[in-house]
């Protein structure tokens, strides 16, 4: 058994850092298993790129630990660096060279023999669908393909650790969902990613788990559906036809039942969603109470992400 | 060791292979010296006269060497500003390679850019009628003292474009830069300077490699009298050292530094 799978790929404790008087990142903990790819979600200057900064050894950490593939960033940061691959939130790759030259020159200081980067230049390009362009220089590529490139570069040494610093903000949906099938290609040769996304989108999309993150501190986190979960799962509501029934059908939802009396509406948790649709049915039958409306509703990131951040903002 | 030297060289290279892919770049930034040498030379040349008598051009020539070795800080400063605004400087530190090799492979790369302008300004001196008049030993020297301020004034470059960082603070450059290379005798004599202004440019280190230059060439100098006129090559070795020893541990500190 490898260490990331005993011990994971990411481990990060307490971890904080501040530039002057504000923090950017505090108290943080955060695990990520081999191969997962974990999708750290949060707003602008939540503090994502100064996590990844200090994951990839570019930052020093103000307190805490952090491991990556085992290794300390701090102490260990040589051997960090052998196995990552970043990807910035800018495309760090030289404008003036071509495509080629760029990944060919990255490799190199990957330190690959010459023969070897030159031939690992050319399956990056033919990977990432740049076979073409790879004799132009990279100021003549459009987003999507620069993005493109600059994944390739985070990913010479095929490193199993990955990071993603909002890779597809600023791409246009084309330019999008290449990035997008080119990180599943990747998450499925089983490469650990970190993930970072204003997009919930995004993060429901790619991510198997995620990490919500907000003023420098954990908000929440869980698969997709476990965060959807958080702000109460699934509810069933009822609008029903006269103000006058509503008590009678909060009575009918159980001891959680909400009542909206402007929208002539109650709601309540339906966790076991069609079973609870019959139970609610039946029961309006029974005591002949007209409904207008009833169903079972499933709340959306969106709204998981927002009475998150709304929070603390 | 064996990385610092390999990975400085492969930073190196990519800046040669910038040239290969920008001809016209390269080629207009070694023209423009030139120009300034046919400017000076012929158009405002009439109106020049050496103190000591002497032809204007064999003044002039050592003084555009040094001055372009002034100029060059902004290529220094465009480039590693670029790179640090663009993301390129945090890619190269989070690969395995020499964290070392970012500056020195610059730093080649820069001196190698200066030699190849110097090498073009020495023919085109040669073509408008100068010549080193005291031997090829001397005139290596004087090669040698223009290509130690470049280097000197290449960790000023880097330094100022790690605590910068903004390439679109390089008109800041030009504006620091272009006092520096008229207020000196690179292109005019300091006595013809109001008194405060002629001491400045005395003692303005493109002064002095300039005046050591002309000293070691054999060419016509300005004369002047001062201290700093007549130790000419001491300072021209002087300041260099000092540009260094100063912001060369600014430079490797404000490297470090990015690590916050
Ligand atoms: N180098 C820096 N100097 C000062 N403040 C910084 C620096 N980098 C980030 N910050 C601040 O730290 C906070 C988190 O920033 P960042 O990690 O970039 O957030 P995100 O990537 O989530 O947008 C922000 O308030 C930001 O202004
Ligand atoms: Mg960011």
């Amino acid at each position: 058994m490898s260490y990331g799978t005993l011990y994971g790929m990411i481990r990060v404790t307490g971890l904080a850092k501040r530039f002057g008087a504000t923090p950017a990142l505090d108290s943080l903990d955060l695990h990520v298993p081999e191969g997962q790819v974990h999708g750290l979600l949060g707003p602008n200057g939540a503090g994502k790129t100064t996590l990844v900064r200090i994951l990839t050894t570019l930052l020093r950490p103000g307190a805490g630990q952090a491991r990556v593939a085992g290794f300390d960033v701090v102490r260990q940061a040589a051997d960090v660096r052998r196995h990552i691959g970043l990807v910035g939130q800018h495309a760090a790759v030289d404008e003036l060279l071509t495509g080629r030259q760029n990944l060919a020159m990255f490799a190199r200081l990957s330190h690959l023999p010459p023969r070897a980067a030159a031939a690992r230049a050319d399956e990056l390009l033919d990977q990432f669908g740049l076979a073409d362009a790879g004799s132009k220089p990279a100021k003549d590529y459009s987003g999507g393909m620069r993005r493109r490139l600059d994944l390739a570069a985070g990913l010479i040494l095929a490193p199993p650790v990955l990071f993603l610093d909002e890779p597809t903000t600023g791409l246009d949906p084309r330019a999008r969902d290449q990035v997008w099938s080119a990180i599943r290609d990747l998450a499925g040769r089983g490469a650990t990613i970190l993930l970072t996304t204003q997009y919930l989108e995004e993060a429901d999309r790619l991510a198997d788990k995620i990490s919500i993150i907000d003023g420098g501190r954990l908000a929440a986190a869980g698969t997709p559906a476990e965060l959807k979960a958080t702000i109460g799962g699934d509810r069933i509501e009822v609008v029903a036809a006269s103000a006058a029934d509503l008590p009678a059908v909060a009575a009918l939802l159980g001891p959680y039942a909400r009542i909206d009396a402007d929208a002539r509406r109650v709601s309540a948790p339906a966790p076991d969603r069609v079973a609870a649709l019959t139970r609610a049915v039946r029961g309006l039958e029974e005591a002949a109470i007209a409904a207008e409306d009833i169903g079972v509703r499933r709340p959306t990131l969106d709204e998981v992400f927002l009475r998150l951040t709304e929070r603390t903002a | 060791m064996r990385w610092a030297i390999a990975d400085g060289w492969t930073i190196t290279r990519r800046d040669l292979a910038h040239w290969a892919n920008q001809p016209g770049q390269i080629v207009a930034g070694l023209l423009f010296p030139v120009m300034i040498v046919l400017m000076f030379g012929y158009l405002f040349g009439g109106g020049m006269t050496v103190p000591g008598g002497g032809d204007y051009r064999e003044f002039l020539m050592p003084g555009m060497f040094a001055l372009t070795m002034v100029f060059g800080l902004e290529t220094t400063y465009a480039a590693v500003s670029a790179d640090a605004a663009r993301g390129v400087t945090d890619r190269f530190r989070s690969l395995p390679m020499a964290s070392s090799a970012v500056v020195t492979g610059r730093a080649a790369a820069d001196l190698l850019n200066s030699a190849l302008a110097l090498a073009v300004l020495v023919g085109c001196g040669l073509a408008v009628g100068w010549r080193a008049e005291a031997g090829p030993g001397r005139a290596a020297l004087a090669l040698g003292l223009v290509l130690l301020l470049r280097f000197a004034l290449l960790w000023l470059g880097i330094w100022l474009g790690l605590v910068v960082g903004k390439p679109e603070a390089l008109v800041a450059v030009q504006i620091l830069v272009w006092p520096v290379g008229f207020l000196s005798s690179a292109l005019v004599s300091p006595a013809t300077m109001p008194g405060w202004l002629g001491a400045i440019a005395e003692w303005n280190p493109l002064s002095a490699t300039a005046a050591a230059a002309r000293e070691l060439f054999g060419n016509p100098g300005w004369g002047g009298d001062s201290w700093a006129a007549q130790h000419a090559i001491t300072l021209a070795v002087a300041w260099p050292l000092v540009i260094v020893a100063v912001f060369f541990p600014l430079s490797i500190r404000a490297f470090r530094r990015l690590g916050g």
